[in-house]
């Protein structure tokens, strides 16, 4: 039905999006309302054009917030010095401030959010319910504790911080599988499992808490809280590269993905090798919020938070999982912002603002679905 | 057309299925067709430990519609997801066109063998059109995602199960009954010569679910084999061809409705008092249920009925 609009001229070479067709609501049919088709020989793929420019708009919206971020503290730059000089055309001391000083901890801001919104995705879609996050789940515990342990009983370096939060939450992530099992890694199960042992850590942490010297428990408690502060290349370095490989990943397995999402039985019958995309997925969402917490410490909500604004930004059915990464990263470099300037003269750890937003949204979301019958 | 098509292609790949279907026909073991495509054999199936049934033996009439019944928990819709490999069997084997369905590749199975199971759930908010299109999966790749194959496919799909009127409506928005043609339209756009269907009239009413039996009816008419697992004994014993009737994990009769559906057969597998008349519509079985004061004598008014039904 689309033929006619499917320009002929791209079988060249394949990759001119400009021989896209449109599918608009006349030209195939419902199935292909709103959607980017491109066919050129044996080759078609098809994506959700609103679901494009609702990520396109988060990203668009993360890297100026970023910039305005980057601009303000003591030497304020204007956006269009701050631009120049990340594209090295600044002159020495604008480039020293942005590059050297500021631009780590924009990106470790953007690495986190992308990463915390596309495990909330992730978890979100695997678990079939809007309350798959890792600070529910447990895992964002399961890394605090990781951290706690390496600086109460082992008095830890910022390096061994980050190894105790990777740790710690992965291996949450393992004990989590066993005990919902092979056959129950999906829905009501992992949510109950995983707030169980959620409120086991929390009993654990804040008895590791209190076994430390004083010293120890306020960097504890910094780290806790969730922050930017004084970020480096170091923090956003492992992250950048598990979120190039997350996001290949999630593009291959999106189509089995949504297809898991209409129940493990209806899945296999449609050929999804069910525990290895399931497995593969969780692997992911697991690493990418323990990455995120040994970068930033556990900053609350944003996974939580993203994919259902996401979701109903781009009105379609399934994970929107890119979507969802590129609103968290919004969301997360708009929080450090307003941590930097809502107080004059004080800055707020990004932390603490997600909680504040993030605690709003869960009220509001629980109501909403309570309404809805959902819960 | 299309199935007929695949069924041949697939069969004849699998050259191992011929010499068996050979020396079955001339043992002569089975009454309908000889080496069935779907058949199992020794099937122990169990959820954890807890065993649903043992040593089940079964053959699906090629081309046959055939109805699972029983009464509650007596294995039906396990059954039929061992059938499906939805489940894995504790032992014993399913079989598909010769091979053993445990070594199908999944997306090869998927395209040969389509099941409804009971639990699927529409996702938050999809189209008709997007959950029907959502059958094209194994026919589908990372770099072919939405051909004109496809399209027309589900096209068709949506048409055969008469909602293409609805393919822009969400799912959460319909009836029960379009919801369930809906997703017979999905399993339908597998294009798959097997359709395994579990309870697909369960929790319609009864305008809905003769609609959504017509519907099975005529697509095995079109050449599919169609299993369906229904509640409904007179359903089943009008629409089915073929009747697998189970108890406690056993199947305790099979065959042509006619035959299968006595009144004897009934109170064994159903502990139902009742007596079998024609159907006086479709002219098969239909049963009656003994009223609680029957065994006293009210021979009367029951005879009459059946009177007037066999005029």
């Amino acid at each position: 039905m689309n033929g006619s609009s499917v320009s002929s001229g791209t079988t060249a070479d394949g990759t001119a999006v400009g021989g896209a067709a449109v599918g608009g609501a006349a030209a195939g049919g419902a199935a292909n309302r709103g959607v980017v088709l491109v066919r050129t020989g044996g080759v078609s793929l098809k994506l959700n054009a609103r679901a494009v420019l609702v990520g396109a708009a988060c990203a668009v919206a993360a890297l100026v917030v970023s910039v305005f971020a980057i601009g303000g503290g003591d030497y304020p730059l204007s956006f269009g010095e701050v631009v120049r000089a990340v594209f090295g055309h600044g002159d020495a001391s604008t480039d020293f401030i942005v590059n050297q000083l500021r631009l780590p901890r924009a990106a470790t801001a953007l690495a986190v959010g992308a990463a915390l919104g596309l495990a909330g995705a992730l978890f979100q879609s695997l678990a079939r319910n809007p309350l798959g996050s890792p600070d529910l789940l447990g895992f964002t515990q399961g890394s605090t504790m990781g951290v706690l342990v390496a600086i109460v009983l082992l008095g830890g370096s910022s390096l061994a911080l980050a190894a105790g939060a990777v740790i710690g939450g992965v291996l949450t992530g393992v004990l989590i599988v066993l005990l919902v099992g092979r056959n129950g890694a999906h829905g009501q199960r992992l949510v109950l499992v995983g707030v169980g042992i959620a409120a086991i850590l929390t009993g654990v942490n804040g008895y590791l808490l209190t076994k430390a010297q004083i010293t120890e428990a306020a960097r504890a408690v910094l780290w806790l809280t969730g922050s930017l502060d004084g970020r480096d290349w170091k923090q956003a370095a492992p992250l950048l590269v598990m979120l190039a490989l997350a996001g290949a990943i999630t593009v291959s397995c999106g189509r089995a993905m949504r297809t898991l999402e209409m129940g493990d039985e209806a899945a296999r019958a449609l050929g999804v090798p069910v525990d290895r995309v399931r497995g593969l997925l969780l692997a992911v969402a697991v690493l990418l919020a323990a990455l995120a917490a040994a970068a930033a410490g556990p900053v609350s909500f944003v996974a939580l938070t993203a994919p259902q604004p996401a979701r109903r930004l781009t009105r379609a059915s399934g994970p929107n999982a890119l979507p969802s990464a590129c609103l968290g990263a919004a969301m997360l470099a708009a929080a450090d912002l307003a941590g930097q300037r809502l107080v004059p003269g004080h800055q707020l750890p990004v932390g603490v603002v997600t909680g504040l937003l993030g605690g709003g949204y869960l009220i509001w979301l629980l109501s909403t679905e309570r309404k809805a019958g959902r819960l | 057309m299309t199935p007929a098509k695949t069924g041949a292609s697939i069969t004849a790949k699998t050259g191992a299925s011929t010499p068996a279907k050979a020396t079955d026909a001339a043992a002569g073991t089975h009454a309908e067709s000889a080496a069935p495509r779907l058949a199992a054999s020794g099937l122990t199936l169990a959820y954890d430990r807890r065993v649903i049934a043992e040593g089940l033996d079964v053959a699906i009439p090629d081309a046959s519609f055939t109805v699972v019944v029983g009464p509650n928990a007596c294995g039906k819709s396990t059954l039929l997801r061992a059938l499906a490999r939805v489940l894995r069997p504790t032992a014993g084997t399913v079989t598909l066109d010769g091979e053993k369905i445990a070594s199908w590749p999944a997306r090869k199975l998927a395209r040969t063998l389509g099941l409804l199971p009971q639990s699927s759930v529409a996702p938050e908010g999809i189209t008709v059109a997007d959950l029907v299109a959502r059958g094209r999966y194994p026919h589908q790749g990372l770099l072919r995602q939405w051909s004109r194959e496809d399209e027309r496919v589900v096209a068709e799909s949506m048409e055969a199960t008469g909602v293409a009127a609805l393919a822009s409506r969400g799912v959460d928005e319909l009836s029960g009954g379009q919801r369930q043609r809906v997703w017979i339209a999905m399993a339908l756009a597998q294009q798959t010569s097997l359709l395994l269907l579990d309870e697909p009239t369960t929790f319609l009413d009864i305008a809905h679910q003769i609609e959504v039996l017509d519907l099975c009816a005529r697509l095995h008419a079109e050449g599919r084999t169609v299993v369906a697992v229904l509640h409904d004994l007179n359903q089943a014993a009008r629409y089915a061809t073929h009747l697998v009737a189970m108890r406690d994990g056993r199947i305790v009769a099979e065959g042509p409705p006619a035959e299968v559906v006595t009144a004897d057969r009934v109170a064994e597998v159903f502990g139902l008092r009742c007596r079998v008349i024609d159907d006086p519509e479709s002219g098969t079985p239909l049963v009656v249920p003994a009223a609680p004061a029957a065994g006293s004598g009210s021979s009367g008014s029951p005879g009459n009925v059946v009177k007037v039904t066999q005029v």
